[in-house]
């Protein structure tokens, strides 16, 4: 994902990478008429770079769906229905949508200044974007507890509340959005929408009816990676939520304590809806830059 | 467009709405992490650098970091040539595929790593133990933890790179007689060095803070198997002024990392004007 209009520059932060990466050669991807088949050597090479991928990806991750099933069907039924767990999916998907929705709006806008407005330090604004990105997540969740926590400097304490968990989500997801429009917004001609203007469009028809059509599958590809950026966030909840069992505790946090009480089946099953909702998220984004493609 | 005030206005609204909205939720929280690591002055914080756990954790995690990115260095371009200038069965899915690492949750992770590798019960954990080779609670599981969470930021960057720099000058390259070693040194390396770069000092920082994963597979004993992530958790659940200061300067150093790999990609980007 680019936040020069040139192509071959990358953007930093790996979240956008694989949006706009992902969706610009995967559009063109099975386009690719060079692309030749392939020779022993690049056939040998594939066959390694797959056992790896297998081994390090693949076969851990059908672990997970096996270790999930090995207590058969009502096991897995009751491990996901307990009411602690239940708990955990609840808040962990209701403060997912949530983050979402506010990403949407202000993900959208801070693209749009960072792209159509000049003013100095805007440079700046472009590195603070991706820092949720490369920042450990346990230093997130070391200075969100001191900003939102007993000590704060703000006078609230949000330590061990749902607002926690929703401050954490939206600062671990607010790339995303941002790096998935920006590129769109860069490529959007002007002079559609200066016709628009001329003929009689207000602004804000203009952007109902021209600009945001446009950037509707970008918000739908950064809204699907914040969503699954959320529902998997641990690091900065750790120290900030106090992970109370039906008040705070998230799904992933829910799956570590599984771990930590040698509970594996358990950890396993509640792993394998955030494993689903993870290929869920990656075939949506699939679709979606085909479906770009097609019309592009 | 016309350039009236309402234009004007509504421009000045949307960017202190920006300005304000990154200042509350990055700016300030990046500038808390320095003022909590200096808040006692200079002293703690070299105390805390001198403490033998500290400097163990920040070796095993540069030591853990470096073999994830460069067996994902490896892999990625190696991934990226095969699904750029080959066509074989799978490849959209593998394509997809190899995106999958970076929405899984780290917790996930972890816990697939370790039923596959532990010791006790994993599918080949127990095979490779009988062997001699211990990877859950040991630096090996910290390596593929890590390799995993990091594995698809060098594909990303090299894909796009490779797929608009086309084919004519490799098979330029071909037909003078080059060998296809030649051919990848003297042009395809050049050619995706930058997007490499940026995959790699990525990876890097990626690979330098993961946490979630590798608190599951390390087991975070102190002096053996702790990262500097998880110091700085240890530190901070401990009591006592200089632990909490330790867990502040250790942040502080993966902070200043993250931020500087940042800069590093920012200023390295070529045509960066272009967006002006």
């Amino acid at each position: 994902m680019t936040v020069d209009s040139q192509q071959l520059a990358p953007a930093p932060a790996a979240g956008a990478v694989t949006t706009g990466g992902g969706r610009r050669d995967r559009q063109r991807l099975p386009r690719a008429k060079r692309a030749t088949s392939l020779t022993p050597i690049s056939g040998l090479g594939l066959g390694i770079a797959l056992t790896w991928f297998s081994l390090l990806v693949l076969i851990p991750l059908t672990a997970v769906l096996v270790q999930a099933s090995m207590g058969g069907w009502s096991a897995y039924w009751d491990a996901l229905t307990s009411p602690q767990t239940l708990a955990a999916l609840k808040l962990t998907v209701g403060q997912a949508v949530l983050v979402t929705a506010v990403n949407i709006v202000m993900g959208t806008v801070i693209a749009w200044v960072l792209v159509r407005d000049q003013f100095a330090g805007k440079q700046l604004l472009e590195v603070v974007i991706d820092i949720p990105f490369a920042l450990p997540t346990i230093v997130a969740g070391l200075v969100l507890l001191s900003l939102y926590g007993p000590s704060s400097p703000l006078g609230v304490n949000w330590a061990n509340t749902r607002v926690a968990v929703f401050l954490a989500f939206l600062f671990v997801t607010l790339p995303f959005i941002v790096r998935t429009v920006q590129p769109v917004l860069l490529e959007l001609e002007q002079e559609v929408e200066e016709a628009a203007a001329s003929l009689g469009a207000s602004r804000l028809t203009t952007f109902r009816l021209v600009i945001l059509p446009s950037l509707a599958p970008a918000i739908a590809s950064g809204a699907a990676l914040s969503f699954c950026r959320a529902i998997s966030e641990y690091g900065s909840l750790v120290l900030l939520s106090g992970n109370l069992p039906y008040s705070t505790e998230v799904a992933s946090v829910r799956i570590m304590s599984s771990i930590e009480g040698d509970h594996l089946t358990e950890a396993a099953a509640v792993a394998s809806i955030l494993l689903v909702v993870a290929l869920i998220v990656i075939i949506t984004l699939d679709l979606i830059s085909r479906r770009v493609a097609r019309y592009a | 467009m016309p350039d009236t005030a309402a234009h004007r206005a509504i421009t000045w609204a949307l960017r202190l709405i920006v300005i304000g909205y990154l200042s509350f939720l990055v700016i300030w929280l990046v500038a808390l992490v320095a003022a909590k690591t200096f808040a006692g002055g200079l002293a703690p914080v070299i105390n805390a650098l001198r403490q033998p756990e500290v400097i163990f954790a920040f070796e095993l995690t540069l030591s853990a970091a470096f073999w994830a990115v460069v067996i994902n260095t490896i892999f990625g371009v190696g991934i990226s040539l095969l699904l750029v200038r080959y066509t074989f069965p799978g490849r959209r899915a593998l394509n997809a595929m190899v995106d999958l690492p970076l929405s899984i949750s780290p917790v996930v992770v972890g816990l697939a790593l370790v039923l596959v590798y532990s010791g006790r019960t994993g599918w080949l954990g127990q095979s490779l133990e009988q062997a001699g080779f211990q990877v859950i609670y040991a630096p090996p599981g910290i390596i593929l933890a890590t390799a995993f969470v990091s594995l698809p930021l060098v594909i990303r960057e090299v894909v796009p790179v490779l797929t608009e720099i086309g084919t004519e000058q490799e098979q330029a390259a071909r037909s003078l007689g080059a060998s296809s070693l030649q051919t990848f040194g003297r042009i395809t390396l050049p050619a995706i060095r930058w997007g490499l770069l940026y995959g790699v000092v990525l990876s890097l920082a990626r690979s330098l803070g993961e946490f979630g994963a590798v608190k599951i597979v390390s087991g975070g004993v102190a002096m053996r198997t702790q990262t500097a992530t998880l110091l700085v958790e240890e530190r901070y659940q401990q009591f006592g002024l200089q632990n909490s200061i330790t867990a502040y300067t250790a942040a502080f150093i993966l902070a200043l990392i993250a931020v500087l790999a940042l800069i590093i990609i920012t200023s390295l980007r070529p045509g960066k004007g272009a967006s002006q």
